[in-house]
This record gives C-alpha cells, structure tokens and sequence, in this order.
C-alpha cells in the first residue's frame, strides 16, 4: 500500500497525460515567407502545452529544441511509456514550474515529428515535398514558432529557453524580437557553428546521400536511407559524448555474445552506437536531418559582423550556460556570447557547469540547472506588473 | 543546497561592505572583480540602487548570485578584462580579491582603466596580532582577516597597508579616501598595526 502511495505521490509531481496539438497557419492565399525569400504554406507546427496561461498571458515559457528533438518535451501520450525529451525539467515544482509557468515547445519547421518539413505532403503535387523543400534557417524556426505564439495570444513570452540548437533558436529570438522576450536561456549553444561543427554535421548528410535508398531525397513510399541515416546518427552520437563519459559508459568492455561476422560491433561503445544508429529510422526523416543540419550549418548570428553591435540596447535577461566536457560546442562558444553582452551592456550571466557528460549534459545534468533555471526565471519581472 | 537569497542581513553586518557602501555614489555603475557569493552586490543595489555586474570564479558562488537575481560572469579576472571599455564604470571593486590574483599589477592596471575609480579591500598582513604570531610563534599567521592556513589559502600576496600605499605611489595610483577597520570598529591611528582591513577608493593621478 506505501508503495503505492508513493508511486502516487511520484506521478503527482510529474506531468502525467498530454497531447500534441496542431497549428497551421499561411493557409493560401497567404503564404509563409522564407529568409530566403522563398516562400511555403499551408505550415503546420505540432506543439505541446503545459501549465495555464494566465490571465495576462504574460507567464509563457516557449522550450525550443536540439536537432532531433520534437515538441513532446515532457508527460506521457498516451499509450507510450517513455516520457518528453526534458521531463525532468519540465513540470510542477520543477525547473520550470507548470504551477508558475506555461511551458510550450513546437516542433521546429523543417522538421518531421507533427511540423511541416520534407517528409510533408506538397500541395503542389500532392506528394512528399522530398528535395522540393525549400532550404530553411534558424529564422524561419523562430518566424514559424512566432506565428504560434501570436495565434496563442502571447505578446511576450516570460522566457525562451533552449539547448544546442534550441539555444540557437533563443538567441536568434533575443537578437530578432528582442521586445517579446523578457529573458533567455541559452545552454550548450554558439552564435555560429564553426567548421569543426559544420564538418561533423557534413559528414552525417554525405552518410545519407551516399545511402543508394535515398534516391535523391524521393524513398518516401519505398526502402529508406536506413544506413545512411544510421551512421549519420552514430557519428552524433560520438560528438555528444565525451572521452570521460564513453570511459565510464563503455570501457574497453566486450559484447556477450561473440558474432560471426569479422567486423561485427564487438565491443559494447561499438553495440551501442549500432542500437542508437539503428532505432533512429524508426523516428527521423532523413531528409529532416539534411535540412535541419544545414540550417544550424548556416547559423551565424551576426554574419561577420561584431556580435556586440547586434545585442546593443536588448533588455531581454539572459543566461548563458555551458559544460566543461562539452568538446561540440566548448564553452569558449558561450563565452563569445557572453563578452559580447557585456560589451553591449546587455543583462546576462555565464556559468559554465562541470560535467563529464560532454555535449549531452544538458539533457542529463538536472540538479544544477534546475537550480540556476528556477532562481533565474523567478527573477526575471513579470510584464504585468511592470506596466 | 541552502541558498537564503533574501537574506543580506550578514552583507550589512560587515564592516568593509559598509565602508565601500559610504564610498559609492547612488545610482551608479558597479563592476564587482571576484564578487563571490553576490552580499555586496546586492547591497549596493539596495542601499545605492546601483547597476551592477560581477566576474567570479567559483561556479557554486555563481549559483547564488542567480538566486539573488545579480549579473555575473564565470570567469577569471587574471585574464583581464578586454571586452570592458575604457572608463565603462563608475566604479570597479576588487574586495579581499586583490590579494588572490596571479597578477596583481596587471588586474590592477585593468581596473583602473575600466573604472572611473576602483575600490580595493585587503586584510592587513602586519596587523599586530599577525606580527605577533610570526614574532612569537614562528607560525605564518592565522586570523579572523586571514583564516586559511598556509596550505589552504586563496591568498597568493601578503601585504600590508603600508605596502599597499607605497603601491600606489609607486604607480601614480591616487588614494582618494582611505579607511581601515578592525574586527567591527574602525581603526583612526596606527593603521599598519591596528587594522585588519582596509580599503582605498584609487583613480589615476590626474
């Protein structure tokens, strides 16, 4: 009976049941119109919600998400048993507090879990948009999720919060609209990826293409690029590791059972790559991973510009985080960020956290960032009762 | 981790906060080098609403300058201070920090060029309690203005006030205002051997 009891609690304190909704906007004539200049619609962004919005609506969190993330950040849907991707961030009493806040994540355009991206239908032609969709950037997210937040009624959002790209995408929302966030997080990220981080993300795209299923972008219907996509991923997965935590993880340890081929995964590091790799299909448009990849490829913030001159007379609040192991996007990235707020006069605050997690941490490390999130946002003044 | 965010009261109890409080003008602008856990940040934000920002080093102190909602970098103030303008504060503080960088001289040079004026605080190596323990005991002292042993002390320099003024005239450094200050009193006479700290309001000799 107290186990019970306690399991009860336990699920108290988490968000239980939810479900991804759906936005579509640019429904013609009108039309969504690309940094490019290209256009698209109808768009659609799947997104969940968590907590009440209030009364001024002035109290929205908006959670954006890494590379193959999705909008289901916490709870259960229903009939599945993993829970969101940040669960343990996201819920009452936790970092952000869905007692407090309204926690929204969508998924990004381009993307393949609800949103419009390749695998979509093109109204055109009635097929899968393949290699027809146009090439998308950091911007064209933040526009999408903008259009949600001004369907939802939210003038301001209370924080923007992301990791890796998601911080990509908060840091393009304090440099775009800066009057429509109060603060930001930006965890783990860089205002431009740099050619270590274009080079690994080149050689994931060249997995897929070189994968004879891909076909030029047109398998939907068919065999996938299920090897291509695989490797792609397996190299991610190495770059958001590190030398510490693959020690720990792995060690030099073996697989049970000996396999019969020469080069089979022997060792465990090389079976979990493997399963990774594998099971990504079952979740992940190939396509998505090539426009997405790219978009954060072509991120630069300030395009050669000095970053300080872009950030200067931003009052958003921000708070800059990185992970020592972090060999992906090292912490000199966020220090950039950082020297170039206090340059600008800008109020923010950089922590780097220690951690062995490499660039994984901030999907795993929860006690500290739990802390530095909830004090952070409880500071940032509440538009209401500012006017 | 027990972090009372709202809890100065000790901040205010201190007597150096208050003698860098009666030196800073309302209103103005702070840069805190080593500002530790945030007490005299947030007090000069409350008794001299000014605007402030502060570099540390130790991340956990950093966790409870977010708690009191302060803006703070994570960094070393021994690398210098190369994205901060020339004159870019009012004022720029190095309390009990001035004593722990590798290169002195250097920060020093930094502050100063930084800030319109800087406010330093040290503890006083030739206090007469600490010349009493290295005279009579042959010990390296320990008191409660230097409370590490030798093997444990972030302290890399031991001056003393009368070190600290020749310093400053050495480098054409102004002392403005200068006030020492024992355990809980201030000190007026012989500061070099009755203080245990104190601090100097500096500007570059016109």
């Amino acid at each position: 009976m107290k186990a019970v009891d306690n399991e009860m609690m336990e699920t108290d304190k988490h968000i239980s049941l939810v479900e991804t909704r759906y936005f579509t906007f640019a429904q013609p004539p009108a039309v969504f119109v690309l940094e490019s200049g290209e256009v698209i619609g109808p768009v659609t962004l799947a997104y969940e919600m968590y907590g009440e919005l209030n009364a001024g609506r002035s109290n929205a969190v908006l959670i954006t998400h890494a590379l193959t993330g999705d909008a289901h950040a916490a709870g259960f849907r229903e009939g599945e048993e993993t829970p969101g991707w940040w669960h343990d961030m996201i819920g009452p009493g936790k970092a952000f507090d869905t007692d407090r806040y309204c926690v929204i994540c969508s998924n990004v355009l381009g993307g393949c879990k609800g949103s419009t991206g390749p695998s979509s239908e093109d109204p055109k032609t009635g097929r899968p948009y393949g290699l027809k969709f146009p090439l998308i950037t950091i911007k064209d997210m933040i526009d999408a999720q903008k259009a949600l937040l001004d369907h939802l009624g939210i003038e301001k959002l209370h924080a923007v919060v992301g990791g890796s790209m998601g911080g990509m995408q908060a840091l393009q929302w304090v440099a775009s609209y800066p009057d429509r966030v109060a603060s930001a997080v930006l965890i783990a990220t860089t205002s431009e990826h740099t050619p270590q981080q274009i080079a690994f993300n080149e050689v994931g795209r060249q997995a897929i293409m070189a994968d004879p299923n891909w076909n030029n972008g047109d398998y939907y219907g068919g065999s996938l690029p299920d090897k291509g996509l695989s490797v792609a991923r397996m190299i991610g997965h190495i770059t958001y590791m590190s030398d510490e935590s693959m020690n720990e993880k792995f060690g030099r340890r073996m697989k049970d059972k000996r396999q019969p081929f020469k080069f089979s995964p022997e060792f465990e590091v090389a079976g979990y790559l493997h399963y990774r790799g594998h099971s990504f299909i079952n979740r992940f448009d190939p396509n998505s991973y090539l426009y997405i990849t790219k978009a954060i490829d072509c991120f630069s913030l300030s395009n050669g510009k000095p970053l300080h001159k872009l950030l200067k007379g931003i009052e958003t609040k921000i708070l800059i985080i990185a992970f020592s192991s972090d060999w992906l996007y090292p912490p000199y990235q966020s220090q950039q960020i950082a020297r170039a707020c206090k340059m600008a006069g800008v109020d923010a605050t950089y922590c780097e956290l220690r951690s062995n997690y490499g660039h994984d941490a901030f999907l795993v490390e929860f006690d500290e960032q739990t802390y530095l999130y909830k004090h952070f946002l409880e500071k940032v003044p509440d538009e209401r009762r500012r006017r | 981790m027990s972090v009372d965010a709202g809890n100065t009261r000790s901040g205010r109890d201190r007597i150096d906060h208050r003698l860098i409080l009666e030196m800073v003008e309302p209103g103005s602008s702070v840069l805190d080098l080593g500002c530790g856990t945030g007490e005299l940040l947030t007090l000069l934000a409350r008794e001299r609403n000014v605007k402030g920002q502060g570099i540390e080093i130790d991340d956990r102190a950093i966790f409870e300058c977010v708690a009191r909602g302060l803006s703070v970098f994570h960094d070393d103030i021994d690398t210098g201070l190369p994205e901060y303008s020339d004159r870019s504060f009012d004022y720029v503080i190095m309390n009990q920090s001035f004593q722990q960088v590798k290169k002195p001289d250097t920060v020093m040079r930094e502050a100063l060029r930084v800030g319109k004026r800087v406010i330093v605080g040290i503890p006083n190596f030739a206090h007469i309690i600490s010349r009493c323990q290295v005279f009579f005991q042959g010990r390296a002292p320990v008191t409660p203005a230097l409370p590490h042993e030798w093997y444990d002390t972030p302290n890399l320099h031991f001056l003393s006030i009368t070190d600290f003024i020749g310093y400053c005239r050495g480098r054409e450094i102004e002392i403005e205002r200068a006030r020492y200050a024992g355990e809980r009193r201030c000190v007026g006479i012989f500061p070099n051997l009755l203080a245990r700290t104190a601090i100097f309001k500096l500007r570059m000799e016109q």
